[in-house]
């Protein structure tokens, strides 16, 4: 089948799950002979060496003119998909994959806007229109001009169906839809309420509602997400579909002889230090493990708002010389990191899915979970916790840390079960949602 | 007589580099020797070479009625040393005049008083020798790091058989009574307590380049006239102050050298008034009063307390971590491990975790070689870790 995708980050530049899992999905797509055009906001040179998928710059893409100036073009286009939702550029820095470097641009540049305007929508005035395909204060605006060319790229890229990923790219879908009249595919990896608890940005909200009502099938990465989709999007049931993430098929280092620095032993959190990666349960859980064996060292690595406020905590409990802080770890100091660990912990709040502990796996490191994530409904060989539990944290990360056996156990049989959490499964299962309303 | 009794402190402590958790275990050299070397050499070239010339003329100029002290630390010596011998050599001649005094203080430039005693004691030592082997001096006049101080440091300093101590003159010490006067300290009956006349001091190290400050611009004259209008209410006025003032703080197209330069003549110009070092003041006074201090002072921030260096918890944390180490260390008798413990006590690792962003703020970020406290205290932790597994071995 020819599938369209559109998509907002790919591999080697992406700042999170997502771009990791798209490009895991291509790939096992592409091996089931699908055919796919993967539309980002921007290509950067390296994501050229990508083989398995045509990649499309939207901004090297000529916009459908007829006979419309590009500009009338895209604020008629801009103007006709706002009618069906409200839409205001957002002045605050969305954070749904934000890196380090990202998030203290957006600070300073934050810092810069304050009280002048966000800067208009249609700078350009040439056939074509460049996003920058970053996050930050601009990127509503950016998300409703990539949108406005979608369908003119849907008129001329052969396709029989379209995939859409997570709200950015939820209004691009609904336009190609409208202009090629192919069945609608929505992917969610995150939502709105898993990024901001209870306090949501309502255009995101109101913007992925949009989405999914207009969808023909809805692919959730959990249960836990579709749950959400079906109760609080007040989505049809039959068309929502769980499919989990997974890991590469060839993909199994172990730690391949890898002498580690520390003779302690390394328990640790890898991720965005946020309020829903739930780091401070990871601190506190922390602080009685030490209390009962000195002979471990915790590392947080990752950045994110709450990292100046763990730095303090941990050193009001007087932990600094046991517990590290990393900052934001790229390609392959992830790799050594988890070389370095003895256990991983991911104590989220809340985990659409949650694919780095299968990362961690794929290093032979044992993983303690959070009982509210996507990847507890798949992982068996993994200890779960309830994230507020620190003292059952606590426990269970001494007693993985004390118990070589129980240590192997989670190893050998994890390394058995990281073989069935293929993609090529899930392409399977897409394939079968593909056909059902192709 | 009244007497202008100056003192300088000399000091650049030792940069860590850049330290991340994967060099833990791996990489034993913590230092940023470029970042050291490149701040020495430029120091010395604004302010030490330039300065020491202008005072060691001033000294031949006026022949013996000028005169000075210093305290070097010893971290800054080991890299004059390493960096620039040019320095350490025109310290060595300003000494042979007879006219400079020098004075000790922890080798080290530590907070060691407030945690170990015995550890204290050993960098007065090691400070003592130090300047004695360079200079071929032996200090009898001490300030603690920072001018740390109260009755504790006093007595400590006494049994170590020092004459005279130098503080901080803070109003809160003082309450209605002068700085222009010598003390003794409560807890001590030899010993000579030197306070900093701050606001006389604090107009040449801080103000003397503020345009907008009403006494812009500071003239030698002007500064001579505040001088000489104590008379009869003092016996010295104490101006201590980074020597670091001289070019580098107050930079040369300020004037601050030319006004230097001057000073010494309109201050005799007064017969009633004369330079003198700390001992010659301590040795030619009777302590007017007793004067007591049981909370600690220092010349730091607007606060002038230890907040600098122990205001949160993250310099806690590593102070406490630091010296924690110290049975340890000290029982390996492994010199090398015991001189980087050392230079980890060094207090300008804590001054960089300071969260104090106000009024203060400023000076700290000026000296700050961290983008943020966070980063200091994580930097410093990961060094500490290292240093630790060392230990073990």
């Amino acid at each position: 089948m020819k599938v369209l995708m559109y998509g907002w980050e790919f591999p080697p530049h992406i700042s999170g799950g997502l771009g990791v899992a798209c490009h895991g999905l291509t790939k096992a797509l592409s091996s089931h002979q699908h055919q796919i055009s993967f539309v980002l906001p921007k290509l950067k040179p390296m994501n050229g060496e990508s083989s398995h998928v045509q990649l499309i710059d939207v901004g090297r893409f000529p916009v459908y003119t007829s006979n419309l100036s590009p500009k009338e073009f895209v604020v008629r286009q801009i103007e006709r998909i706002s009618k069906n939702i409200d839409i205001h550029a957002i002045s605050s820095p969305l954070s749904p994959y934000l890196t380090e470097e990202q998030y203290q641009e957006e600070l300073l540049r934050l810092a810069r806007l304050e009280s002048s305007e966000v800067p208009n929508a249609f700078r350009e005035t040439s056939h074509n229109i460049s996003l920058t395909g970053e996050y930050g204060p601009n990127l509503m605006s950016e998300v409703v001009r990539y949108a406005s060319v979608a369908g003119s790229i849907a008129m001329r890229v052969e396709h029989d169906v379209i995939h859409v990923h997570d709200w950015l790219t939820m209004l691009a879908g609904v336009e190609a839809k409208r202009i090629s009249g192919k069945p609608l595919v929505i992917h969610a990896h995150a939502l709105e309420f898993d990024r901001s608890g209870d306090n949501i940005n309502q255009a995101v909200y109101d913007i992925e509602r949009f989405g999914f009502h207009q969808a023909d099938a809805i692919i959730a990465v959990s249960h836990m997400t579709r749950n959400v989709i079906i109760q609080r999007y007040g989505v049809s049931p039959e068309k929502v579909h769980v499919v989990h993430n997974a890991v590469a098929k060839d993909a199994y280092p172990g730690k391949n002889g890898y002498q580690k620095a520390s003779k302690e032993k390394v328990v640790l959190f890898l991720g965005r230090i946020t309020f829903q990666k739930g780091p401070d349960y990871f601190v506190e859980a922390a602080a009685k493990v030490l209390a009962r064996n000195s002979n471990v060292r915790f590392v947080m690595a990752g950045s994110g708002d709450m990292a100046p406020k763990m730095i303090e905590r941990i050193a009001e409990l007087r932990l600094g010389r046991k517990f590290h802080f990393t900052g934001f770890l790229k390609g392959a100091e992830v790799e050594q990191m988890y070389k370095e660990s003895d256990l991983y912990v991911m104590p989220s709040v809340s985990e659409p899915f949650g694919i780095s502990p299968l990362e961690a796996m794929r290093y032979d490191v044992p993983v303690i979970i959070s009982k509210t994530s996507g990847v507890a409904e798949v992982l068996d060989s993994a200890l779960k916790v309830d994230f507020w539990d620190t003292d059952e944290l606590a426990d269970k990360i001494l007693a993985v840390l004390d118990h070589e056996p129980l240590r192997r156990e989670l190893i050998d049989r994890g390394s058995q079960e990281l073989k069935k959490i293929q993609w090529e499964n899930a392409a399977e299962h897409i394939g079968q949602i593909y056909q059902a309303i192709a | 007589m009244v007497n202008l009794c100056f003192y300088f402190q000399v000091h650049q402590p030792n940069r860590l580099k850049k330290y991340s958790y994967f060099q833990i275990g791996r990489d034993h050299f913590y230092e940023d020797d470029e970042k050291n070397r490149a701040i020495m050499e430029k120091v010395a070239q604004k302010c030490y070479l330039p300065t020491n010339r202008l005072m060691l003329r001033l000294i031949e100029r006026y022949q013996g009625a000028f005169k000075i002290s210093y305290s070097i630390s010893g971290v800054c010596i080991d890299q004059m040393k390493k960096f620039s011998q040019e320095t350490l050599d025109s310290f060595k001649q300003l000494a042979d005049t007879g006219c400079v005094e020098l004075i000790d203080e922890t080798y080290n430039h530590s907070l060691s008083f407030l945690y170990s005693p015995e550890e204290f004691k050993r960098q007065v030592l090691a400070h003592n020798e130090l300047i004695q082997q360079e200079f071929g001096l032996t200090p009898t006049t001490f300030r603690n790091t920072e001018l740390i101080y109260n009755n504790d440091v006093a007595l400590a300093v006494e049994k170590l058989g020092y004459k005279t101590i130098l503080a901080e003159g803070a109003d809160h010490v003082l309450d209605w009574r002068s700085p222009n006067f010598v003390y003794q300290p409560q807890t001590c009956n030899k010993l000579k307590l030197l306070l900093k006349n701050y606001k006389l001091s604090d107009d040449i190290a801080f103000r003397f380049s503020n345009k907008g400050w009403e006494s812009y611009p500071l003239t030698a004259e002007k500064f001579a006239n505040w001088v000489h209008a104590i008379n009869g209410s003092g016996e010295t006025i104490n101006l201590f102050m980074d020597y670091e003032t001289f070019g580098e703080h107050q930079w040369e197209d300020s004037g601050i050298f030319n006004f230097l330069e001057h000073l010494p003549e309109w201050i005799l110009k007064n017969p009633d008034f004369q330079f003198a070092t700390p001992a010659e003041v301590s040795a030619s006074h009777s302590p007017v009063a007793k004067l007591n201090v049981p909370d600690f002072v220092s010349w730091a921030d607007i606060e002038r307390d230890l907040s600098a260096w122990r205001g949160n918890h993250l310099q806690d944390d590593a102070l406490d971590a630091v010296y924690q180490l110290e049975n340890r260390v000290m029982e390996t008798e492994n010199w090398d491990l015991i001189r980087t413990w050392r230079s980890l006590q060094t207090s300008d690792h804590f001054y960089y975790m300071c969260t104090k962003w106000f009024a203060d703020g400023d000076v700290h970020k000026y000296f700050n070689p961290y983008s943020s406290p966070y980063d200091a205290y994580i930097n410093y932790q990961n060094v500490l870790a290292d240093f630790e597994t060392t230990l073990d071995r």
